[in-house]
């Protein structure tokens, strides 16, 4: 069973069970899925700072914090007691492509050419990191939701606004890969 | 405020609608639970925590994958997720199921407004440069990966900077 657990498990237990959150968080108690919420919740509960958006209460949110907590300590025991030696099964294609950018160490969930402390102070860590983060962070909210939110919970619930959203994030995630990141990469 | 079935929810609550605003999900719930009744929701967090790492989601060479359109996985684990999570929520409304607790489930409608589309090209943007939604975040932290810690920070600033200017947008 262990051994089962270890591998890399396909796409479609993967999908499932991440469909499957939508139905167990509405029984447990109402909770409809959404991940980035937990950030503003982290802006209500640690520097609201008088802004009106971040000015309601935040306990009443609490189990959002409770659930990406979840997330965090389920990544950790994964990594430590159900690791899978073996790199990823990338596509080929993407790797000949990483390769000729400069991206060639694919051992791991992250390329260290990037993820690294060494690259905080640096023009990459810059644009990866903050920038990237910060991207994430302004549009999630923007947009009222992240892929959890619109892409699973808000397609699940079949609302058409969450489809636009959808199709938003993959258009910006395509626009980056295909004419900015190349650029970036250089750096 | 309607329902799905177009029925009227009042939301009285001032609390409940400043928290409805540009988000996904706001507690119905009116029971006072102590907190560890919480905890079942991390409980289940850890279960997605799993999912994230073995299903490889939270792998920054799946997200680049996904956008050069050279691997199915991606979009297989969010295909998946979405015929599950529609026939749930299909089944759940069909027979008007009441949570563990006994109250009955209630979805809020998104309604439109311009953010779907400026604010999801601006996360479409980071998502590919970071390799991580929200959820991934979180996951690649607990994965070890220590220096994801400043992107997360860069993500609380991102949503903090967001509440500030949020009057000012376009929506």
């Amino acid at each position: 069973m262990i051994e089962i657990l270890k591998q890399p498990w396909p796409w479609y237990v993967g999908g499932a069970l991440i469909g499957l959150t939508v139905p167990v968080l509405l029984l447990m108690g109402n909770k409809t899925f959404g991940v980035s919420s937990s950030l503003r919740h982290i802006c209500a509960a640690c520097v609201p700072a008088g802004i009106p958006f971040f000015s309601y209460d935040w306990r009443k949110e609490i189990w959002n914090l409770f659930f990406v907590a979840g997330v965090l300590i389920g990544a950790f025991l994964t990594v430590h007691f159900l690791s899978d030696p073996d790199p990823i099964a990338l596509a080929d294609s993407t790797r000949t492509y990483l390769e000729s950018q400069g991206i060639t160490d694919t051992t791991q969930l992250l390329p260290s050419e990037i993820f690294s402390w060494e690259q905080v102070f640096t023009v990459r860590g810059l644009i990866f990191f903050v920038l990237g983060g910060f991207l994430v962070g302004f549009g999630t909210r923007y947009a009222g939701g992240c892929t959890s939110g619109h892409a699973i919970m808000g397609l699940s619930n079949l609302q058409w606004p969450s489809l636009v959203a959808t199709v938003s994030f993959m258009v910006g995630g395509i626009i980056m890969t295909w004419l900015i990141l190349p650029y970036l990469l250089t750096l | 405020m309607k329902d799905d079935n177009n029925m009227e929810v009042p939301v009285t609550d001032s609390d409940l609608e400043k928290r409805l605003q540009d988000a996904v999900c706001v507690n119905e719930s009116h029971l006072q639970h102590p907190w560890w009744y919480n905890l079942k929701y991390l409980l289940w967090g850890v279960v997605f925590g799993m999912v994230f790492v073995k299903a490889e989601i939270i792998s920054w060479f799946r997200i680049q994958e996904m956008f050069r359109f050279e691997s199915f996985h991606m979009y297989g684990v969010i295909g998946t997720a979405v015929v599950v999570g529609v026939i749930s929520v299909q089944l759940i409304k069909r027979f008007k199921a009441r949570t563990i607790y006994g109250e009955t489930v209630v979805i809020h409608p998104k309604e439109f407004n311009k953010g779907q589309i400026y604010g999801g090209l601006t996360f479409g943007l980071g998502w590919a440069i970071t390799g991580a939604c929200p959820g991934p975040l979180f996951a690649q932290m607990g994965a070890g990966f220590g220096v994801v810690l400043i992107t997360f920070f860069s993500a609380v600033a991102g949503t903090w900077f967001y509440g500030l200017l949020r009057e000012k947008l376009p929506h």
